[in-house]
């Protein structure tokens, strides 16, 4: 039953994901992408990682992408239409070089990470529960200063949004 | 039986879709979105550890990352609003005065 559900995620993130990196229209890339999250969202769901899972359907599927989808809005980007020259050499090097690294990755994942099947999870305590204990005693201090890097960012998006006057 | 491999072929599959988006698209809006991809990619690379491990420090460090995408996202996508202002395009090829 979790293979079946597995390889069905994997193939609803894998063929959106190419969708959003192929596709042209910027509004496209945004909607696939939005299909990607929720995938991702039901993966970590499925890894028993709830808590996180939710959280990544509430920040990446609802805020950054409406994000996105107001900025490209906001500059009318759909109707923007890049011209049509051809790419640069040193383009293609780099995406070949990313496939190269794919093909390296594979054997090296597959020889170096041991095909173990999951401890079950037979833990009477929540996930959230178990997450909120460690942020709030061993991780307390990263997440005090997490609130001060959003603040930066905050302000640092208002100071470059803004109108010059 | 699904094992921890298969969760991290998946992840480098999507890192290396987003990488390669980075590299191939020219509309900065989209080059931020594969950024995303990536981050995404090395997050499920996160929680399958914290899974097969039987660790939660895994899932604690997706949150941080999660945090700090989103700070990322809002920069990167007001610096875009800035550059549309100034030069009237988002195509990374007509932006190039701080490139070699």
């Amino acid at each position: 039953m979790e293979a079946v559900i597995f390889y069905a995620l994997a193939a609803i993130i894998l063929i959106s994901a190419i969708c959003v990196v192929f596709l042209r229209r910027p509004m496209h890339n945004v909607l696939f992408m939005i299909i990607v999250m929720v995938g991702l969202a039901a993966m970590f769901i499925l890894l028993h990682a709830e808590f996180i899972g939710m959280v990544q359907l509430v920040v990446y599927a609802g805020a950054v992408m409406v994000l996105f989808l107001f900025v490209i809005m906001l500059l009318n980007l759909d109707q923007i239409r890049l011209p049509n020259d051809p790419r640069q050499a040193r383009t293609w090097i780099g995406v070949s070089a990313a496939l190269i690294l794919l093909f390296f990755l594979f054997p090296v994942l597959r020889s170096f990470i041991p095909a173990v099947s999951a401890p079950s999870s037979a833990s009477d305590v929540s996930n959230t529960e178990l997450i909120a204990r460690e942020l709030f005693t061993t991780y307390l201090l990263p997440f005090e200063v997490a609130s001060v890097l959003l603040l930066a960012a905050i302000i640092g998006t208002v100071l470059l949004a803004r109108k010059r006057s | 039986m699904i094992t921890l491999q298969h969760y991290l072929f998946l992840a480098a599959a999507l890192f290396i879709l987003g990488a390669v988006g980075v590299m191939f698209r020219r509309n900065l809006i989209v080059i931020l979105m594969s950024l995303e991809l990536m981050l995404n990619a090395v997050n499920l690379t996160f929680i399958a550890f914290s899974r097969y491990l039987g660790s939660i420090e895994g899932q604690i460090f997706v949150l941080f990352i999660m945090i700090v995408a989103a700070a990322e996202v809002a920069v990167g996508l007001a610096i875009a609003v800035a550059v549309y202002r100034q030069r009237g395009t988002v195509d990374i090829n007509q932006v190039n005065l701080m490139k070699w």
